[in-house]
């Protein structure tokens, strides 16, 4: 039963207030890909014991997505952003690094 | 003109605090940059409020305004006005991209009164209630039980609460039952 | 003979009798008794039978960790089995009935289990059970139900009420005992928010029984200080007889308030489940004594010496006149104290200790206790009650040295901290070798969302034994819980304790040490399933080295106590089989809930007509009157038909159906899903979203659409109207509004947030009402119409307008899913139930009449059109379904566009859809059959070429019709297929189009 901080409106909000999205930072493959790259795409998902960063939705509160860094053991949460960026804030990928001094870094 | 009915047609029940629906309600859904001094514009234009801040609800003459999400309020009005209000803001915002349309029939609205408001809403709601986690004034949007509700206090002892329409008679029952006489813990 | 004692009895009024009845029996006792002390208090030290072998049994403890003296409680719709006597509080009028037994308590048929006991060793029932097969199901599993299970299911609805409350607190301390208050004080001073709960309706604990003195003070004087200064503060809340329940994720924590239960005219809630989050949790959960494994310490008059002397002093109950005290410890000597001060006889005190030098010890000596070290009980006499007790040296084998005459024996083989609480969300255990017992490793916490600690274990449950240390211990938890939640606590020290100087204790995990065979199997460790310390060796010598695999064998503590007397005993005899360390044996996995919890406190109001939310359409009410069948839909109801009074649900289905296709059909369609789709880029949008087309449709007209998921499967259909230039209108099936909804938001808000695109879920604003038939438009014309002109040419098929009909704004859709000549009203869902009634009434004269969702399904089938979540399983794509005109070849994207371009989804022997007309047009294909084709497959299974995915009798066409997902379908036109039906019965059925009537569409254009 998490508890995870809306960054869209401040919310600490119960786990069963969010739908989870799986991982998040994924690019979208269209009909222009290769198979190899829309297998990717479709099916491969990181699921790491550690350090993950992952997509949320405040279903029953303000709506909207938002991204969590997670430590999927711990179940530290590192902090909340904003869905609309293609990777983790530096400031807070510097933290992971700090906290996690042997995480392997932001993968795409 | 054939009679309009809100979703409870304004039942009532008195228990350890009364509940009422509270009839019909204008309410006007607006999304858009809500940092756009356009925006901001019409909204006052339209209920005389100025844009509230997160999770601000306020109630003015001409009706009331809240935060919604950061791309979208709710706007309070009379339920004979809904349509003539978002009439108003899309022409108010002619060349802004907005969204403005009439949500009131879609809604099911509620009035608590009575010590233990808060208490009634914290059997059902993993928000917490307590008068520092939901200050007066303040929108929260969470689940009571098992649906989807936004809630806030107007004043110490007055709570009001918004659903959809098509759940209005089972939040009404939900209310009644979690209102019952004798089952308030006493603690919030 | 167990007895009420003239005087003590800290917690009893005497002046309030109460009377209950036990079997039948009519007992009494006083306010402030728990069912168990009253029970010894009438001489009742036979309570139950125990759940294996149907042994005699009797009250163990005097806390939650009672395993044996387990009762079903109240009667009819409040009756509870397996309710614990140690934790029932006494009220009048109290109905409890024994368990596990037959006929009666005293003379048990099942106790033959006893004496072929050597018969059902650890693992009796995977050995035996296993063969001949067909035995398991009529011979083993009727015995076995009959005879197991630990007292019996209710059988009537519960008469109770029950409810949730959500809960957020800086701190929550568990446990009311010195320690607990301590912490709270320490925190509440601090100034942050704090809750206090505690299981059983007193304050203090242990420390009162044990004659602590705190601050100067006796203990219970200091408790009730405390206790009314955290009444005082604002930022306190007390909450007795309420239980820690479980520890969770991120401070998440249950906590479990039995309300009337000790009280039943008390109204309100009989259970409240707490869901608190709390930033801190401080467990000050106390200690558990654990018994010692000796021969016979399970008849009924064995008890934890610590329960002992709560009985005399809490309860002013004696156990037994004489009491033989056995321990490993200087603890049981309080209860010897505690004994020979009310009066009683303490014939020994038997220590398996070489020397017991403590201050307790000594005390004992000088009050004329007889202290024999170095000693243990080989094995105790009698059945029903203890009788007496044989002496022998802890080191030897057994020989008795001397019989001592007694009715009762104490026993404590140390304490262990109750670490449940701390373990339940990951927190680590240490092995304290010097007290043999877990404690908390505070190095280890389970961690929160902020990574560090968030439970903090104090005072005896972190491992303190002694009234000094628990309380600074506390006090440390207390401070250090306020800092870390923002607290600002005093710089001070906790209130002195004096206590005595404790000799160690010597860990026994047997008695006597090289107890044979024989003493073993009588030795138990679980009382509750009957294991024994020959069961766990023989486990170890089967191979068992795991402690969770042998506890699954042996079935050691897997009943209802969670093994809180058994567990340690046990994982010390499997160690010292395995010849390995204590803590390299590890512990079995601690989980919640803490005690077990009512079903009630658990379903809250979730129950009768609160079990599920239901959604209502502004016509529910309407229908409910007039014969509305209802069925499911998602979360919505909606009439399957609306039978007319003596009607079957069959007639009003055909009714429906012809009324509908020869004069006009009234539908309520208000659950449809309505989403606005707004913005500059909201055509580019509808592009992306669905298969078809879309940006280019024109303004005033709508457009059947299908959306897919990006795997390429179809995931929902729905007609779209173009409102204006930058505004589409997308209708969804009735149980996808909420899930487009949210897909649409998670494309715009995740992939595509630069496009200017704002979407709402307008699906309740409007009821929607289908006027369906060739009386549609005269019926339409006849309530009024405003505004909008609804003629054949003013407004073709696929068109909508704006007006208003009956007086009502409205919305009409020209838009058809039967095939008839259809007209969709939208209205604002206030109104909605007024234009249904005025649809009624002008509609009369033209023969109107309401229909239902089966009347909608048979109609679309029969003009061939599919159904989300029939034609569609989450495999199926457009093109499986013939819909390859609803795919844009133009679009260089859609969402599912790449997927369909997969070698597996061009497959051409992919499952298609086709039409099915059986060769008896009278047999109707059961829903789901499958069609087999050619030889069995190598397995024996017939070879699988499709199934029924749509099945109805057509009444328009008098024959059955069906439709079908059947391998290469769309190249079968003309096969006849054979559908096995069971019982050898096959159903033949030719491929034909699946479109069966009007296929060029002349009604819906009328």
């Amino acid at each position: 039963m998490l508890i995870l901080t809306c960054p869209n409106c401040g919310i600490a909000a119960d786990e069963t207030d969010l739908a989870p999205g799986g991982e998040a930072h994924i690019t979208r493959h269209g009909p222009e890909a290769s198979d190899d790259e829309f297998e990717g795409y479709l099916f491969h998902k990181r699921n790491p014991k550690g350090v993950h960063f992952e997509r949320w939705r405040h279903a029953f509160g303000c709506g909207k997505w938002f991204h969590a860094a997670r430590d999927t053991a711990t179940l530290e949460v590192f902090g909340t952003y904003p869905a609309q960026t293609l990777e983790p804030p530096k400031a807070l990928q510097a933290l992971i690094r700090k906290k996690r001094p042997d995480w392997e870094g932001f993968q795409k | 003109m054939p009679e309009a009915v809100s979703s409870m047609a304004g039942a009532e029940f008195s228990g350890a605090v009364d509940i009422r629906e509270d009839g019909l309600q204008g309410m006007v859904t607006l999304r858009g940059d809500l940092g756009d001094a356009k925006v901001a514009g019409a909204v006052k234009a339209a209920v005389g409020l100025a844009m509230p801040k997160a999770r601000q609800i306020k109630k003015g003459k001409n009706g009331g305004v809240a935060w919604m999400s950061p791309d979208e309020v709710l706007l309070l009005c009379d339920h004979a006005g809904a349509d003539a209000l978002v009439a108003k803001l899309d022409k108010a915002l002619v060349g802004v991209h907005h969204l403005a349309v009439n949500v009131s029939d879609a809604r099911a609205m509620f009035t608590l009164t009575g010590t233990g408001v808060r208490e009634v809403i914290a059997k059902g709601a993993p928000a917490d209630l307590s008068p520092a986690g939901l200050p007066i004034g303040e929108i929260r949007r969470s689940r009571i039980g098992q649906i989807a509700a936004a809630f806030w206090l107007s004043e110490a002892e007055t709570l009001h609460l918004v659903c959809f329409r098509s759940v209005g008679a089972h939040m009404f029952r939900w209310l009644e039952n979690a209102a019952a006489a004798d089952t308030l813990p006493g603690v919030l | 003979m167990s007895t009420r004692l003239a005087d003590t009895g800290r917690l009893i009024d005497r002046t309030k009798p109460l009377e209950f009845r036990f079997n039948g029996k009519r007992f009494k006792g006083f306010a402030g008794d728990t069912l168990a002390s009253a029970l010894l208090a009438n001489g009742q030290v036979l309570v139950g039978r125990s759940y294996k072998y149907h042994r005699p049994r009797g009250i163990i403890a005097a806390g939650p960790e009672e395993p044996n003296a387990l009762v079903g409680l109240g009667r009819e719709g409040r009756f509870e089995p397996n309710q614990r006597t140690t934790t029932t509080e006494l009220f009048d009028g109290l109905y409890a009935t024994s368990q596990n037994h037959w006929p009666s308590l005293e003379f048990d048929v099942g106790a033959v289990n006893r004496v072929m006991s050597r018969f059902f060793p650890a693992g009796f029932y995977y050995k035996t059970f296993m063969f001949p097969r067909f035995a398991w199901k009529h011979l083993f599993e009727p015995v076995v139900r009959q005879a197991a299970g630990l007292g019996k299911p209710p059988k009537h609805r519960d008469a109770d009420r029950y409810e949730y409350f959500y809960y957020h607190s800086d701190i929550v301390v568990i446990g009311g005992g010195i320690a607990g208050l301590q912490a709270a004080l320490q925190a509440g001073r601090a100034g942050v928010k704090v809750l206090l709960v505690e299981q059983t309706a007193h304050w203090g604990g242990r420390a009162p029984v044990d004659g602590a003195k705190i601050a100067g003070k006796p203990a219970a004087d200091w408790v009730a200080g405390a206790v009314a200064e955290l009444q005082a503060m604002d930022n306190v809340t007390l909450r007795n007889r309420t239980m820690g329940a479980g520890v969770y994720d991120h401070g998440y924590l249950t906590a479990y308030e039995r309300l009337s239960d000790h009280a039943p005219e008390i109204p309100g809630p009989r259970h409240r489940l707490w869901r608190i989050r709390a930033r801190r949790i401080i467990t000050a959960t106390g200690a558990i004594e654990r018994p010692l494994a000796f021969a016979g310490n399970d008849v009924p008059g064995v008890m934890l010496a610590g329960a002992v002397r709560d009985y005399v002093t809490n309860f002013g109950v004696s156990p037994g006149d004489r009491t033989v005290i056995v321990t490993n410890n200087d603890d049981a000597y309080r209860t010897a104290i505690a004994l020979k001060q009310a009066g009683l006889v303490v014939p020994a005190v038997i220590d398996a200790r070489d020397s017991a030098d403590g201050d307790l010890p000594a005390r004992a000596r000088k009050l004329g206790i007889r202290v024999d070290t170095g000693k243990a009980i080989a094995r105790v006499s009698g059945n029903k009650k203890v009788e007496g007790v044989s002496i022998c040296m802890q080191a030897g084998e057994g020989s008795a040295l001397e019989e001592i005459k007694c009715d009762a024996v104490a026993m404590s083989g140390g304490w262990s901290p109750v670490v449940h609480l701390w373990s339940h969300c990951g927190g680590k255990l240490d092995w304290d070798r010097d007290h043999a017992m877990f404690r908390p490793d505070p190095n280890r916490p389970p961690t929160g969302a902020d990574g560090a600690g968030f439970v903090i274990a104090a005072g005896t449950a972190n491992g303190h034994l002694d009234t000094a240390s628990v309380l600074a211990d506390a006090h440390e938890a207390g401070r250090r819980a306020a800092t870390e939640t923002g607290g600002k606590p005093a710089d001070d020290t906790a209130p002195q304790a004096a206590g005595e100087a404790a000799a160690p204790m010597l860990p026994v995990w047997q008695m006597p040490q090289g107890a044979s065979k024989k003493l073993q199997m009588k030795a138990f460790l679980d009382y509750q399933n009957d294991v024994k310390v020959s069961d766990v060796r023989l486990a170890a010598q089967e191979g068992y080295e795991s402690v969770e695999h042998t506890k699954r064998y042996t079935t050691l503590g897997m009943a209802s106590d969670q093994g809180k007397l058994s567990n340690i005993n046990g994982l010390a005899i499997l160690a010292d089989s395995l010849n390995a360390d204590i803590p390299a044996v590890g512990t079995t996995t601690f989980r919640p809930p803490y005690q077990p919890i009512s079903f009630g406190a658990i379903a809250g109001d979730a129950r009768g007509d609160l079990f599920k939310p239901v959604r209502r359409t502004p016509i529910h009410d309407w229908l409910d009157a007039n014969g509305a069948h209802w069925e499911p839909v998602a979360d919505w109801r909606r009439p399957y038909t609306l039978q007319k009074p003596g009607e079957s649900v069959k007639d009003a289905v055909r009714r429906e159906i012809l009324n509908t296709r020869q004069n006009v059909g009234l539908l309520d369609a208000s659950t449809l899903g309505k989403i606005i789709v707004k913005g500059p880029d909201a055509g580019r949008f509808v592009d992306m979203l669905y298969t078809n087309m879309m940006s280019n449709l024109a303004i005033g007209k709508c457009r059947y659409g299908l959306m897919c998921s990006e795997n390429g499967f179809l995931s929902d259909d729905g007609v779209v109207a173009r409102l204006s230039e930058d505004t589409f209108l997308c209708h969804t099936t009735s149980g996808g509004s909420d899930r487009i909804h949210a897909w649409m938001e998670e494309w715009l808000q995740t992939e595509w947030w630069d496009w200017k695109v704002y979407t709402a879920n307008v699906t309740e604003q409007w009821a929607q009402i289908g006027i369906v038939g060739p009386n549609a438009r005269k019926v339409i014309e006849a309530m009024g119409v405003e505004g909008m002109d609804v003629s054949r040419e003013a407004m073709p098929f696929m068109t909508f307008q704006d007006g208003s009909i009956a007086g009502i704004t409205a919305r009409a859709f020209r838009i058809s899913f039967s095939g008839e000549l259809s007209y969709e009203i939208a209205v604002p869902a206030s109104q909605g139930r007024a234009f249904w009634d005025a649809a009624l009434k002008a509609g009369a004269a033209h023969g109107i009449q309401p229909y239902g969702t089966e009347a909608l399904h048979v109609m679309r089938a029969e003009k061939g059109f599919i159904m989300i979540g029939d034609e569609t399983d989450g495999t199926v794509i457009p093109q499986d379904l013939g819909l390859h005109w609803a795919i844009s070849k133009k679009k260089a994207d859609f969402l599912g566009k790449r997927a369909q371009q997969r070698s597996f989804m061009r497959d051409e022997n992919r499952k298609q859809l086709v039409g099915l007309a059986t060769e008896d047009p009278a047999v109707v294909l059961p829903e789901a059959a499958h069609a087999i084709e050619g030889p069995k497959r190598d397995n024996g299974m017939e070879n699988i070429i499709g199934h029924v995915t749509s099945t109805y009798y057509s009444p328009t066409l008098n024959r059955s019709i069906a439709m079908a997902l059947i391998k290469g379908g769309s190249r079968r036109m003309g096969e006849v297929l054979s559908f096995p039906v069971g019982d050898g019965k096959v159903i033949r059925a030719k491929v034909v189009d699946p479109v069966f009537l009007d296929k060029d569409g002349e009604r819906q254009n009328a």
